[in-house]
């Protein structure tokens, strides 16, 4: 397997099982490690037991602050906050109208699943019901894209002196530290703190380990599941595209809790959709290794199968 | 199907008792067979009779003794998911009263303000896994507090759930809950909350209890009910506590007389309160006549009466659920209609239960994830 010269970690939830010490320590980085808790909203800064655990390990930490400095800039830069806060309810708007339209194409999905008849017939018309999902999805994320690039054009984003003043503090914490960790939370608010100061370009080439929401962003596409809601159908979505720093690989945390794995049609319609990303469940003690062009899973990481298996992810290539 | 008890009856001579002794330790009881249930009793009596509260039943059903033997049963039907409350009538004598007990082999109870029923869980019912205490959520929190002078005439203790994590620099949405202590006593509110808000079904909310006085007065259509809630619980909260002002963040529930309350509080103070959460709602009312529940229904059927008349637009949206085996589900279904006609957004849920606490439990979450959304599909922790 070709070796990755930064290290890039998937974890499982670290609530109950904490591995990230564990994790840091196998790849032999010392420390301080830049924390990002932003997904945790208002208790960014609850970040104890985190720290203990890393200090546990001989790492010390630092937490970047996202949350808090969004709020700081925000109340700094009022227009900002304003022409952010429109965005977000377009985003929000847009989100109702693509929902509106997977839970149709869905519909016929799992209707022609369940029809009897020639399989010559019913093959095909599957497959392109699946297609249909498949461009739904890649039409709203384009839709997404270019929403955020035309508020961030118009706003002047990147030329805002607050938004200046707040990502060079993020740049100085980020000079003091050999990597970062992010952990999980409320994914649209993480993913929105992370790219409002600078996403990709901000981590990429730094290690990285995350977990949960922390490991969605970092992929190619952010896909919100859950199989079994109180309310509605459960139709996975697709909310934005992620900062891109691992190709190939759709997290799944909490696959277990919630997603229906024993079913092999649901299993395998999830990884079909999604294909050619590897749909990976990283459940409780899951760890992932990213490497250029592959990956190498520890035992608790699973793959979902286009042929509706839940199996071991090994290594790849 | 053969039903297991017709292993022991139809025979021409009575079973040994050491066989009946077998027959019990191999059953559990009563005795669920697809949409058949055997109850069954052991002992010496002159009669044994079902106590149920299924509406359209008669109340009381006679158990047949297994002849030569101290066994009685009593088959019944029961339909898949159903749950049904009951107790046992024994006649020891003939012209004796009657004494009501739990069945004695039967280890589920269920408990209320007057003590508690023997539970015959129907095939495929199951209790939900979110109502039994799950070790990783994260505990709310009881507070309690007195609000003083009310227009009830008197003080009102409150309790108040706060959920997990709570904190001041959040705004959280308010549930007003009628007889809540009972909701927290016998529908196991707390656990239900802890773990629908640790499953992130439903959104971390503050759960207002405050202790009724005399219920059937305060809950049938009361002013003096209506203003406390709305001029002087919730703006003393809102004082007190982070809590979000928009109509649909605040809420009404309760059962029965409680869910008089919620809807008639909604009606006098209309757009107050975007969500209702009203349950098994004793919502009497006459097309023609005085109605047949008595005097303490009158104000209720007064309130219906008039709000049948003229339906108006109260709320935004309204969970409503009755159990089948009530009296009240003619005037719950003819409700939701009436309901729906005012532009409300409108759930109804029936369920193959009685008026009784747990099926108030089991609806809970169906209904507070619709009226108080959690972050289910955007938070993964």
């Amino acid at each position: 397997m070709p070796s990755r010269a930064v290290p890039l970690v998937l974890l499982g939830p670290q609530r109950f099982t904490r591995t990230l010490g564990e994790a840091v320590r196998a790849t032999g980085i010392a420390g301080p490690l830049a924390l990002v808790t932003a997904g945790w909203q208002e208790r960014e800064g609850e970040d104890e037991v985190l720290r203990e655990h890393l200090a546990a390990a001989g790492c010390a930490a630092e937490n970047l602050r996202l949350y808090e400095r969004t709020e700081e800039l925000f109340e700094a830069d009022p227009e900002l906050a304003a022409a952010h806060r429109e965005r977000q309810e377009r985003l929000r708007h847009l989100q109702e109208l693509y929902r509106l339209r997977l839970a149709h194409l869905k519909a016929a999905v799992r209707e022609l699943d369940l029809r009897e008849g020639p399989p010559e017939l019913l093959a095909p018309e599957r497959r392109h019901a699946l297609e249909a999902v498949r461009a739904l999805d890649a039409h709203h994320l384009r839709r997404v894209r270019a929403l955020r690039r035309a508020t961030d054009e118009a706003t002047g984003l990147r030329r805002r002196p607050a938004l200046l003043r707040q990502a060079a503090g993020v740049r100085r914490a980020l000079e003091r530290a050999a990597g970062v960790a992010i952990a999980g939370g409320h994914v649209a608010v993480l993913l929105n703190r992370l790219r409002l100061f600078g996403g990709g370009r901000l981590l990429r080439g730094r290690p990285l380990f995350a977990w949960s929401a922390g490991a969605m962003v970092v992929a190619e596409r952010v896909v919100l599941f859950h199989d079994h809601p109180p309310q509605q159908s459960g139709d996975a979505e697709l909310l934005d595209a992620g900062l891109g720093l691992c190709h190939g690989i759709l997290p799944l945390p909490h696959a277990r809790r919630r997603l229906r794995l024993g079913d092999p049609r649901r299993v395998a319609l999830f990884a079909e959709r999604f294909a050619p990303a590897a749909a990976l469940a990283l459940d409780d003690g899951a760890r992932l290794v990213v490497a250029e062009g592959g990956w190498r899973a520890g035992p608790g990481v699973f793959r979902l199968t286009p042929a509706g298996r839940v199996e071991p992810a090994g290594e790849l290539p | 199907m053969s039903l297991a008890i017709r292993s022991l009856t139809g025979r021409e001579t009575p079973p040994a008792p050491a066989e009946i002794d077998a027959f019990l330790a191999a059953h559990p009881v009563p005795l669920v067979e697809g949409s058949s249930v055997t109850f069954l009793y052991r002992g010496e009596a002159h009669a044994v009779r079902l106590h149920h509260w299924i509406y359209g039943l008669p109340s009381a059903r006679p158990f047949t003794r297994l002849p030569g033997t101290d066994l009685w049963y009593l088959i019944e039907e029961l339909p898949p998911g159903s749950r049904v409350e009951y107790k046992l009538g024994l006649i020891a004598e003939a012209g004796e009263e009657e004494e009501l007990i739990r069945d004695p082999r039967n280890p589920l109870l269920a408990r209320d303000p007057f003590g508690a029923n023997s539970v015959c869980h129907g095939d495929r019912y199951e209790q939900p896994a979110w109502t039994l205490p799950d070790p990783e959520a994260r505990p709310g929190t009881i507070e309690r507090l007195t609000l003083a002078e009310t227009a009830l005439g008197r003080e009102v203790p409150v309790a108040l759930y706060l959920p997990a994590r709570f904190r001041t620099s959040r705004r959280y949405p308010l549930l007003v809950i009628h007889d809540g202590e009972d909701y927290l006593r016998y529908s196991a509110l707390r656990t239900v909350l802890d773990n629908l808000i640790h499953r992130l079904e439903i959104a971390p909310l503050v759960a207002a209890l405050p202790a009724p006085g005399e219920r059937l007065v305060e809950y049938a259509d009361d002013p003096a009910h209506a203003r406390f809630l709305a001029e002087e619980l919730v703006p003393a909260l809102e004082r007190r506590l982070p809590l979000r002002r928009e109509p649909a963040a605040r809420g009404l529930m309760g059962a029965s007389f409680g869910a008089v309350a919620s809807l008639s509080t909604a009606v006098r103070y209309p757009g107050r309160f975007g969500r209702l959460l009203l349950q098994s709602g004793s919502f009497a009312f006459t097309d023609i006549g005085p109605g047949r529940r008595g005097p303490v229904f009158a104000p209720v059927v007064r309130f219906m009466n008039r709000f049948r008349d003229r339906p108006e637009r109260v709320s935004e949206r309204v969970y409503v659920s009755c159990g089948i085996y009530e009296s009240l589900i003619y005037e719950n279904r003819s409700l939701v209609p009436l309901l729906q006609g005012t532009g409300m957004e409108v759930r109804y849920e029936e369920a193959r239960d009685g008026h009784n606490w747990e099926n108030w439990r089991d609806r809970l979450r169906a209904a507070l994830s619709w009226l108080f959304p959690g972050p289910l599909w955007m938070v993964y922790e």
